[in-house]
């Protein structure tokens, strides 16, 4: 065993490349150079953001740094460790997820913390976007693929599973990406297409009874002020009208750094948090949207490519949805906030002000370096 | 491990490879639909959102100019502006009014009467987003206690606002008048954009009439606002310009004066510098302090000075109509001989009672054993009725109507003195209209004297009586002397209307003159006491006028309806006789005897202005000039 785990190593940095220092240290310096621009370009728009107020942004940073470590202790695990814990892990998650409903802390209606004894606040919803894509893939890469139709349904209850507890905290955005999480599992793994038809056309006939019996007042509303803002301008309509403006004033090349008046002025509204991308959008203009988007996208590019590069199924699937997951958040933010999409509370991926979801995506980045990075020899 | 069943690790790869490449796709697609929406908005739509940012940040304010001051003929601040701390809120910004005014309340000294006056203001109408005073003239404390909670109050903002002040407020109240509160009735007048920074407004006297002087323009500044309409900076500005200021012709030392003279006593005095119309005191006897009805005066407050029944907000001087009484004699001695009913010989017999016919009803002359044969200068001089009522019929009311109303009686012969009234000169015309009744030879024998419907203000007898000092002609009475800026007085005072009194024979003038120093320094004179001594000549008139304006069911202690059943005093003069700089109208209200309280007053401003004065001012001019020799 101890020889095979060295010829492992040696076939692997044997494989036509040197073994690089980055591969010793279980990290990808494409993806990592791009985190880090996203990152510190992320603290200056914060900066603004914030209002000047550096206390956020040393807040940020410190977090940031949290998730910078909490990533590199995830590239150091084989993935075969998050294979084998993935089924706990999953068990561990949805108690965590119960236990919020019943016994959870938290503020401005919605429950999602959990406080337990001895362990600092967590909330298992975030826990659950890296295991939901865990449990799926390790279900559904013990069978051939593509899945027969009773093991896909058992992948999608591995996922609505939970975003059905999330959503009773309730926490939409988080139950959605957790949701979605699992739905790239299933998706990449080979559904058919017949049936991903099917279920667009079920999600058409379902969505009235949504609407009537599952969406609470809150998020109606937010649907309804999608459709049209000016309806509330004080109120509901308010942060979108205010959001739209401050991207739209920003034109070609924007109004400059700090000197978004939107923001400072304190029209808009979360403009550290949630609608951070407004703030950016109106002091960098389209240009700083093209650079910010295409940030984005070569990290999921590089992401997809490490995915498809990856040598098991498990591992495939895992990076494939992880990588969806991110892209998930990106579209459902910017769509938010420049007014394609309702209001639900999904940051903008590294760079609003927030610090668990930051975590979970820094880890989230280490599983995809770890896949990267921890290649055995290939016997075939 | 366990995997259960075969894998086909290639075909794995592959199918997850199509399923990554259509993921691809789908994300090239959603990034780049982001991508459109960004251009949809920052490019194509890019000047509708930038016009509305804008709006969101820049208002547009207006910046209220300040009043022009006012000064007396000496350079002496008669109305000042100063800054005054007010606490106003707007109720549009306000989120629960109640709640908001229940936390101020506990933070603040606000009191009853402060909520009370909110509380109106609010249901009134006004310009939106116009803010509303709570509380005016905070203390430091205040002022400090609101800086640091004035976060949790939006909408709620602590403005230093410039208000009028009147530094010599009951001095000068009813010669100024005083500003206000912009109301209802001025909000439908005013011009409404040279006004939108502008809270006060003129409510009498010259604060008044002249206003738009006082007022100047508005100006405009474009400022930064945050989403609570908090000012964050100033874009723009243009500078309003400010009201004029205004020179007046009176002296603040003979008002003063005339004030002490008219302590405790209710009354008017107007002095006139007949050479230039330009009125030097004009006081009305008590007054107010009209810094209280700057910024609004309490319920309580204005119901003890409307109520009291010295009535002390009603300003005698210009709108007090009283019967002048003797004090007419000169007037009508001028149209006696200029219309030829007499002449400077002609005498007439007094028993003490004249009679238009043998038995008829008897008028009685005030010295009842009669004052025997008199003529024109003894009947003026000791103010012999008699005389008056003979010339009065033989004149009859037309030939007195017209003289009279050219000496100003019946009209506000003033240029500029806002709420002078007209008085009441009565004619043939006048009585069939009101009374509906003929002329009686009767009332012209009571309005020879003065009496019966023939009503004055004083400033009109004070009139009168320059015309008589300027020998015929009219400048009529102003308060404005000069304005502090480069364009010329002219400019804003009315066009003077009146003609000159042109008699037949000049020469009447100096004798009607003559008579008035008679009554001055004549042996015989009915002043004469009050001019003993004098260094200057005199000429004057005393008059009293009977009361019976009070009604018999108004409740007074009998002390009381005594006080306020005695005649009323009178004296009209002016000084030096040869060339008159000053002229007066003095009139005590139940003082009596118009020669033993009236006449004293004159001879006092007389000599304050002809005497006191010159001597204080040459003093400090001569060290002055002794200064100046030396450097």
């Amino acid at each position: 065993m101890a020889i095979g785990k060295l010829l492992t190593r040696h076939e692997t940095g044997g494989l036509g490349r040197p073994r690089s220092i980055w591969t010793t240290l279980h990290l990808d310096p494409v993806l990592l150079l791009l985190l880090l621009l996203l990152t510190v370009g992320g603290l200056f728009v914060l900066y603004s953001g914030a209002d000047r107020n550096l206390d956020v942004v040393k807040a940020q940073a410190i977090r940031l740094g949290v998730a910078f470590v909490v990533m590199c202790v995830f590239a150091q695990l084989d993935p075969a460790v998050f294979r084998r814990w993935a089924p706990w892990l999953y068990l561990v998650g949805l108690a965590g997820l119960v236990a919020v409903l019943l016994v959870g802390v938290g503020a401005k209606g919605a429950q999602r913390w959990l406080a337990l004894p001895g362990l600092p606040r967590f909330q298992p919803s975030e826990l659950m976007k890296l295991v939901v894509p865990m449990m799926a893939a390790w279900y559904l890469s013990r069978y051939y693929l593509p899945p027969s139709f009773s093991r896909i349904a058992v992948g999608l209850v591995i996922a609505l599973l939970p975003m059905l507890l999330i959503i009773q905290q309730p926490d939409l955005g988080t139950s959605l990406l957790v949701g979605m999480a699992g739905i790239f599992v299933v998706f990449f793994a080979g559904i058919s297409w017949k049936l991903i038809a099917a279920f667009f056309g079920m999600v058409a006939v379902s969505a009235p009874l949504m609407w009537f019996y599952v969406m609470r007042d809150y998020q109606k509303q937010r649907v309804l002020t999608l459709l049209d803002p000016q309806s509330d301008p004080l109120g509901a309509g308010w942060n979108i009208i205010q959001s739209k403006t401050a991207i739209g004033s920003g034109g070609m090349d924007g109004k400059g750094w700090l000197q978004g008046t939107q923001s400072h002025l304190e029209f808009l509204p979360e403009s550290h948090t949630d609608f951070i991308v407004a703030v950016l959008a109106e002091e960098f203009g389209f240009v700083g949207m093209l650079l910010l988007m295409a940030v984005y996208f070569l990290i999921i590019l590089r992401c997809l490519y490490i995915a498809v590069t990856a040598q098991d199924s498990f591992s495939r699937l895992l990076a494939g949805a992880l990588t969806m997951t991110f892209f998930i958040y990106v579209f459902v933010n910017v769509g938010m906030v420049s007014g394609l999409l309702p209001v639900v509370g999904v940051p903008l991926p590294l760079i609003s002000y927030g610090g668990t979801s930051g975590v979970t995506l820094m880890a989230a980045f280490g599983v995809l370096m770890s896949i990267h990075t921890h290649r055995r020899m290939i016997s075939a | 491990m366990a995997w259960g069943e075969f894998k086909d690790t290639v075909a794995e790869r592959r199918l997850f490879q199509r399923r990554a490449l259509v993921m691809l796709v789908l994300v090239v697609l959603a990034l780049g639909g982001l991508l459109v929406r960004m251009y949809q908005l920052q490019i194509v739509e890019h000047d509708i959102y930038a016009t509305l940012s804008d709006k969101n940040r820049v208002q547009v304010q207006s910046v209220p100019p300040p009043r022009g001051l006012v000064y007396d003929r000496n350079n002496l601040l008669l109305a000042e502006n100063r800054p005054v701390f007010s606490l106003t809120l707007v109720p549009e910004r306000v989120g629960g009014m109640e709640e908001t005014l229940a936390r101020l309340t506990r933070i603040l000294n606000v009191s009853e009467e402060d909520l009370e006056r909110f509380q109106r203001r609010l249901r009134e109408p006004r310009r939106p987003f116009q803010e509303i005073p709570l509380s005016y003239d905070l203390g430091e404390e205040d002022i400090a206690r609101m800086a640091v909670h004035r976060h949790q109050f939006p909408g709620v903002e602590v403005k230093a606002e410039l208000v009028r002040y009147y530094p010599h407020s009951e001095l000068t109240a009813h010669a100024l008048g005083y500003v206000g509160r912009i109301n209802r009735d001025e909000l439908q007048r005013i011009d409404p954009v040279n006004y939108a920074g502008t809270n006060y407004i003129g409510k009498s006297g010259v604060e008044r009439f002249y206003e738009n002087v006082l007022h100047g323009r508005v100006g405009y500044q474009h400022v930064e606002t945050n989403a609570r309409g908090r000012i964050l900076r100033v874009l723009e500005r243009e500078n309003p310009v400010p009201g004029e200021d205004l020179e007046l012709h009176l002296d603040l030392r003979l008002q003063r004066k005339a004030h002490e003279l008219l302590e405790d006593r209710r009354g008017a005095i107007i002095a006139i510098e007949p050479s230039t119309g330009g009125i030097l005191a004009l006081a009305s006897v008590p007054g107010f302090d009209a810094n209280q009805f700057v910024t609004g005066i309490s319920v309580k407050d204005y119901r003890e000075l409307s109520e009291s029944i010295d009535k002390p907000l009603f300003n005698r001087a210009l709108r007090g109509q009283y019967p002048p009484g003797s004090t007419i004699k000169p007037m009508l001695a001028v149209a006696a001989l200029d219309s030829g009913v007499t002449t400077r010989e002609r005498t007439v017999w007094d028993p003490g009672y004249f009679q238009l016919t043998d038995g008829g009803r008897r008028y009685r002359d005030w010295k009842r054993s009669g004052h025997g044969w008199v003529n024109l200068m003894d009947s003026v001089a000791e103010s012999c009725d008699v005389y008056f009522y003979q010339v009065g019929v033989e004149m009859g009311v037309d030939v007195m109507y017209d003289y009279l109303s050219r000496f100003g009686f019946g009209e506000d012969a003033t240029l500029d003195v806002a709420g002078a009234l007209s008085g009441l000169l009565p004619s043939r015309d006048w009585k069939r209209a009101v009374r509906d009744e003929p002329w009686y030879p009767g009332d012209s024998v009571n309005m020879s004297i003065g009496q019966g419907f023939f009503l004055s203000t004083p400033l009109q007898l004070a009139t009168a009586t320059a015309l008589i000092a300027n020998r015929g002609k009219w400048v009529e009475p102003r308060l404005l002397k000069d304005i502090r800026g480069d364009r010329p007085v002219e400019e804003f005072l009315p066009e003077s209307t009146h003609v000159p009194l042109t008699l037949k024979n000049p020469d009447d003038w100096e004798y009607v003159i003559d008579t008035m120093e008679e009554v001055m320094h004549g042996v015989k004179g009915t002043a004469r006491a009050a001019a003993r001594g004098t260094s200057y000549r005199m000429a004057g008139k005393t008059g009293t006028a009977q009361v019976f304006s009070l009604g018999q069911d108004e409740e007074y202690d009998a002390e009381e309806v005594r006080e306020r059943l005695r005649d009323h005093a009178l004296f009209v003069g002016f000084a030096p006789a040869e060339d008159p700089k000053i002229a007066v109208a003095i009139i005590v209200e139940n003082g009596g005897g118009g020669s033993s309280v009236a006449a004293p007053l004159a001879r006092a401003l007389f000599d304050a202005w002809l005497e006191d004065f010159p001597a204080a001012e040459a003093g400090p001019v001569i060290g002055q000039a002794g200064a100046g020799g030396a450097l």
